[in-house]
């Protein structure tokens, strides 16, 4: 028997953690209950379960792959490790003072979020580092010993530190950290400049707290799920899932846990990402909806859109501002309170207002007759005949038609004035304007015509919803992939092992200094290639350079890739054209007369992945015939239309189906709204094609 | 297509998305850091008659209001007649605009299908306009720069190069205050393009019935909020520092069925330099903190802002007439909430949080070599900082954060690559906050000096340091603000002023006052307090009655 490839995604989720089990080609997919005492052991069924299926035994996995949202539960529910932060002297309240405004401008009884290490929590040291680099204030080893011996003596279980300007010179805080090497070897110690070397002190510091807060922790429960795979027999590699988007080793893992915040929503993008390569589309939309929130990333050439700052638990109607600001690598996301779960109401105005209060999954929508009472999106599709009441969750949720009419009635129809088919679709019709104008705006904001783009959408309630938005936002083409309800877990098979080092070095192209940049291009290839060797070994992999530019005055940096190679006095002008291109690219113009500088710089280092098999979408098919129909409302047309609705097993490549349909399958439904067709692909996926483009074609 | 209710409120909806969109594209484009990083602007739509149909919320109370009001200037000056597709309009007058020269709002026509259907408008700060520079030193207008009355940028398509030539001759950093002309042209043009798809969408060939939905809604639901308030006549007045004089600013707050008239009769005459205000920034003001208070979940548009009826003797400091200097009209504009709020104090209680540091302390920096033949640049560095707010009725003050202007700050390490400068401190003032039940939100504490071979410039335009932020019921006063050297020297809160090489400059913004009585604060929330240096010994014992 030759030996097989059986590799395992694992995506630890709030509700569910799901599986996906890749042998040899084959996917088989599963999804247990998430346990929050003990995550691993929902990992353990799991891969039980999916080798139970796919007919292997757990001792022939080659690969485990794991992301999950432990990290950011951490963070949000405040459970992480008892963590002492020090400072420069005058900057003890920077995670406190964050960035001095409201992110609500009318509510007089705003709350900010209170910072992870408290005031009494926080020290500081009499040094300083220049903005360039150079040491204005030496550490007096009388002060930091002292100040060791304080932090020891309090008990602490972990360590943050963060100097003013240490991404420009570690040299401070390097001397702190081997203070307390040599004190307390087994405490755990994070700096700011080896977490995230990045300029502005405010998201820096955050990102080593946060990082020294959830390190014993993650740490720890990395270090038990390791052994209890080696129990089980399952001695493969593990590896995990980083925010960016690909993998890195659990050793790696443990020391900067911060870099596992986005792992699971990552993975949904590589998802999407493989099959947007596959198709050759460079220029794709993924649109990820669930209970509570919808995320939406851009994929451009096959790569979903990376950042080097975000903000995590945010507190308040998931305002931008309400949370923690950090600045790690992450897959760039714009996240909103849109799900199935999202609560219903109507304001002063009479007008219909949706989330970001959910219903969750306890006690839910009013549908599933768990003592939910307030309307919510799912009650609306129900009673507007998108989701099949004896269908929902493969038939193991029975959904009441009666208790949704019956909430949407009491609490949105009679206080809006509507009927209650009127106020169902209000409730969708708004949610779904307030996913189209956010990723409307995400599209404007990277310089982006956004009817350009393919949509990719997967997770439980993209599929109802997809079309409509398509609609809203000319969008001609619509793909909703295979395996979409375990997408990330899927995604993390496809994902390379990666590393992004990244270090803040100012610099302004009237000074360029070639000497300098080689230097560092160098130190931070070295840097990322060491912890893809970790994981990888040595293989081939591939560098990407990026240099975050901007115009001299300007606050906002933007990113500009570079070839990886030496730099000569001349190349001056290959950054001032490539800036400048990119520039136009993003805002259509470029500014005579003014200077530009490099605030930042990033490298990336990533195994090859295997190409995805190209495939050509099929934009058209052969209508099949239809014994079916059922009836829903068409939000375009505003009124009810006569749908086809067939099962998505029974569809071969080729097949097309008109819309109005319905495309049912166990974990959710496709609605085709009237204006387009779905045609279904060769790999399982359905492509869904505006008619009136599929005319022209 | 018959359109329902359910259509016009995703209009609403959409409309609000459209002028979020002007305003992002405003963002990403604009040279002004103010712009940029504080989100100093206003962008919005509006109908034929010049009515604010839906408005972008972004970081300046200032400019609600004001460039509602704008752009029936607009129409007066122009001429419906003189409208044409393809128009820009701009001014930044200060009186018909947003208060002072450095904001210019642009207006442009929207037409569609060849029928001129609305406005669309963006306000920005730029970075210069000519005269003296950003600060309050000037005894005229126009000495504080360029004036450009309402008139065409562009006309029908084609720009008008006298006027970019005029402008470009009269200000500082040229490339950087024409390219934000076009940025506020720009994203109006962004609006526009959105709002014909979306009229194209719904089939609409005019916007005025869905500006009467809106505008209707939004002032029943503004009058349903004032007719709750108890009927009466209630006055506060708030001593504040001013520039040669201190200002008492008095209002009376007259409430009627559903008329609510804020009249600031009683506050001081016009000061001889630039911290006066005009009508307009008053009005956006005042109507910014009763909205906060009353209506603060109703958007922004003629239906909700018209409600606020608000008026000020002419001459009086607060409705300065042309032409009063106005450059740091924001100073005193940012006490009239405070203003209004003591006054709705009155009325309803547990409302109106204590008085706050409230005006921003924003400082100018000039970094100039000490030998002009070294080849070192000067470079000019522009900070935004916060005091702290008030307590609220339940709820301490936020420490260091602005009220009632919604700016950020920037980066210390950011701003030390901008210009040769060290910031050596910025952390929280221990004791700052007014005692109280609930404490005051802190000031801070910002240390700076010029780096080697420089000495600093810089224009003050603070407050609050001879009249502190008040508590309420019975909570104290916050700390008041201070500025001196390192060497002792007292500076003054207004003017420019000089830090010489080698020396340090100490500001300490104010603190929020405390709200109720502090005796009445819980021992453990105080002791926390004093162990975490939020308050000192002294005022954990004398104001919170600790004894152990």
């Amino acid at each position: 028997m030759t030996q097989k490839s059986a590799r395992i995604g694992v995506d630890i989720g709030g509700t569910f953690t799901d599986i996906a089990l890749d042998l040899d080609g084959t996917l088989y997919t599963g999804k247990v209950l998430t346990n929050y005492s003990q995550p691993e052991q929902a990992i353990l069924d799991g891969i039980e379960l999916v080798c139970h299926r796919a007919g292997i035994k757990v001792t022939e996995v080659t690969t485990v792959i794991h992301g999950t949202t432990l990290v950011t539960n951490s963070l949000i529910e405040r459970r992480g490790a008892r963590t002492a932060f020090i400072t420069s002297e005058g900057f003890r309240d920077v995670v406190e003072m964050r960035t001095e405004n409201r992110f609500e401008q009318y509510d007089l009884n705003l709350t900010l979020p209170t910072p992870l290490v408290k005031r009494t929590d926080r020290y500081t040291l009499n040094e300083r580092i220049s903005a360039s680099g150079e040491v204005l204030t030496d550490i007096d080893p009388t002060e930091l010993n002292a100040l060791v011996k304080t932090i020891l003596a309090e008990g602490y279980e972990a360590v943050a530190v963060g100097f003013i300007h240490s991404y420009a010179n570690d040299v401070n805080e390097v001397q702190v950290q081997k203070a307390f090497a040599e004190a307390a070897p087994e405490l755990c110690v994070s700096i700011s400049s080896h977490v995230s070397p990045q300029m502005r002190e405010f998201q820096r510091f955050n990102t080593v707290i946060a990082n020294a807060y959830v390190r014993p922790q993650v740490s720890d429960y990395l270090g038990r799920l390791v052994k209890r795979l080696t129990e089980m027999g399952i001695t493969c590699p593990v590896f995990m899932m980083h925010s960016a988007g690909g993998l890195i080793s659990v050793d790696t893992a443990s020391e900067f846990p911060v870099r596992l915040l986005e792992s699971g929503p990552a993975g949904g993008a590589i998802f999407a990402a493989k099959f947007a390569a596959s198709y050759g589309e460079d220029q794709v939309l993924s649109f990820d909806m669930g209970g509570t929130t919808a995320k939406i990333c851009l994929i451009e050439d096959g790569r979903p859109k990376t950042a080097n700052t975000f903000e995590v638990a945010r507190t308040y109607r998931f305002a931008k501002g309400s949370g923690m600001p950090l600045s790690t690598p992450v897959v760039e996301m714009v996240e909103i309170g849109a799900g199935g779960g999202s609560i219903a109401h109507v304001d002063d105005m009479k007008q219909i207002r949706v989330g970001p209060k959910s219903a969750a999954s306890e006690p839910g929508p009013a549908c599933y007759q768990r003592g939910g009472e307030d309307p919510t999106v799912t009650d609306a599709n129900l009673l507007l005949g998108r989701l099949d009441p004896d269908l929902f969750a493969g038939g193991e949720i029975p959904l009441s038609v009666d208790m949704a009419g019956a909430a949407m009635s009491t609490k949105v129809a009679s206080k809006a004035n509507l009927d209650k088919e009127q106020a169902a679709f209000g409730v969708t019709e708004v949610v779904d304007e307030n996913m189209a104008n956010a990723a409307r705006v995400h599209t404007v904001e990277n310089g982006k015509e956004i009817g350009n783009f393919t949509m990719i959408a997967f997770g439980g309630g993209a599929p109802l919803h997809a079309c409509r938005l398509c609609e809203k936002l000319d969008m001609d083409y619509l793909v909703i992939p295979p395996g979409a309800g375990v997408g990330s877990a899927i995604g993390f098979l496809n994902a390379p092992f990666s590393y992004e080092a990244t270090k803040g070095m100012y610099q302004r192209l009237n000074n360029f200094d070639p000497i300098r940049i080689n230097q560092l291009l160098a130190d931070l290839r070295e840097e990322a290639s060491a912890f893809v060797k970790r994981g990888a070994g040595s293989i081939d992999t591939t560098t990407r350079v990026q240099a975050f530019m901007r115009y001299t005055g300007q606050g906002g940096e933007i990113a500009i890739d570079i070839d990886y190679k030496e730099y000569v006095a001349a190349d001056v002008d290959v950054f001032r054209q490539e800036f400048e291109a990119g520039y136009y690219k993003l805002f259509g113009r470029t500014i005579d007369g003014l200077g530009i500088e490099i605030t930042n710089w990033s490298i990336t280092v990533a195994s090859k992945v295997q190409a995805s098999a190209p495939m050509t979408l099929r934009r058209s098919g052969q209508q099949v015939a239809v014994t079916k129909t059922r009836e829903f409302f068409d939000a375009a047309l505003r009124k009810v239309v006569t749908a086809n609705e067939v099962h998505r097993n029974t569809l071969k490549p080729g097949d097309a189906v008109a819309g109005p349909a319905v495309i049912v399958e166990d974990e959710t439904s496709t609605v085709v709204t009237t204006g387009y067709t779905v045609v279904a692909q060769d790999d399982k996926s359905m492509l869904l094609v505006n008619k009136k483009t599929m005319e022209t074609l | 297509m018959k359109l329902s209710n359910v259509d016009y409120q995703i209009m609403w909806n959409r409309l609000v998305a459209v002028v979020e969109e002007q305003a992002t594209t405003l963002i990403r484009t604009a040279f002004s850091t103010s712009v940029r990083e504080a989100g100093d602007l206003s962008a919005g739509v509006f109908d034929c008659r010049g009515r604010m149909i839906a408005q972008a919320v972004t970081g300046t109370p200032g400019h609600v209001n004001a460039m509602a009001e704008s752009v029936p200037h607009f129409i007066n000056e122009i001429g419906m007649d003189n409208i044409c597709e393809g128009d820009v309009y701009l001014t930044n007058d200060p009186w018909k605009g947003t208060g002072h020269l450095h904001d210019f709002t642009m207006v442009s026509p929207a037409f569609h299908e060849g029928n001129h259907v609305g406005f669309f408008a963006a306000t920005a700060h730029v970075v210069d306009i000519g005269g003296r520079g950003y600060g309050p030193d000037a005894n005229e207008v126009y000495e504080e720069g360029l004036l450009v009355p309402i008139m065409k940028f562009i006309h029908a398509g084609d720009v008008n190069k006298d006027l970019v030539n005029i402008i470009r001759n009269n200000v500082r950093e040229q490339d950087q205050v024409i390219g934000d002309l076009y940025s506020l042209a720009a994203c109006n043009a962004a609006g526009d393009a959105r709002l014909m798809d979306m009229m194209k969408e719904f089939n609409l060939a005019e916007l005025e019935t869905l500006s009467d939905f809106i505008i209707d809604n939004s002032r029943a639901a503004t009058l349903s909020r004032i007719k709750d308030l108890p009927d009466g006549a209630y006055h506060n007045d708030m001593t504040v520092d001013g520039y040669e004089s201190s200002v008492e600013m008095k209002v009376s707050l007259t409430i009627s069925g559903d008329t609510l008239l804020a009249d600031f009769a009683g506050t001081s005459g016009p000061s001889k330099f630039g911290v006066n205000v005009p009508m307009v920034y008053t009005r956006a003001y005042a109507c910014y903190g009763l909205k906060c208070a009353i209506a603060p979940d109703i958007p922004n548009n003629t239906g909700s802002l018209k409600p606020f009826d608000v008026t000020a003797p002419e001459g009086c400091i607060l409705n300065a007439p042309h032409p009063a200097p106005v450059s740091v009209r924001h100073v005193l504009g940012h006490f009239v909430p405070d203003v209004v709020l003591g006054a709705l104090h009155k009325c309803i209680p547990g409302v109106s949080p204590a008085e706050g540091a409230s005006a921003l302390w924003n400082i100018l920096l000039s970094a100039r070599p000490l030998d002009p033949s070294s080849g070192l640049p000067p470079s000019e560095i522009m900070m935004f900082n916060s005091g702290g707010m008030g307590a609220r009725a339940t709820l301490d003050g936020l420490s260091a954060t602005a009220f009632p202007s919604g700016v950020s700050t920037m980066s210390a390490e950011a701003t030390e690559h901008v210009g040769p400068i060290t910031i050596w401190q910025k952390d929280l003032l221990v004791g700052s906050g007014g005692s109280g039940e609930f404490r005051g939100g802190l000031g801070q504490t910002i240390v700076i000096s010029a780096n080697e071979g420089y000495e600093l410039y810089f224009n003050a335009m603070f407050d609050r340091i001879k009249f502190p932020a008040r508590g309420r019921e019975g909570g104290k006063n916050g700390g008041a603000g201070s500025l001196v050297l390192d060497d002792g020297t007292v500076l003054n809160g207004k003017g420019r002023q000089h830090i010489p090489a080698g020396r340090k400059l100490i500001l300490e913004l104010p603190g929020g006052g405390g709200y109720g009585d502090p005796k009445k604060r819980s021992p453990e929330l105080v002791r926390a307090d004093l162990e975490a240096g939020y308050i000192t010994l002294e005022q954990a014992v004398n104001d919170y009655g600790l004894t152990n």
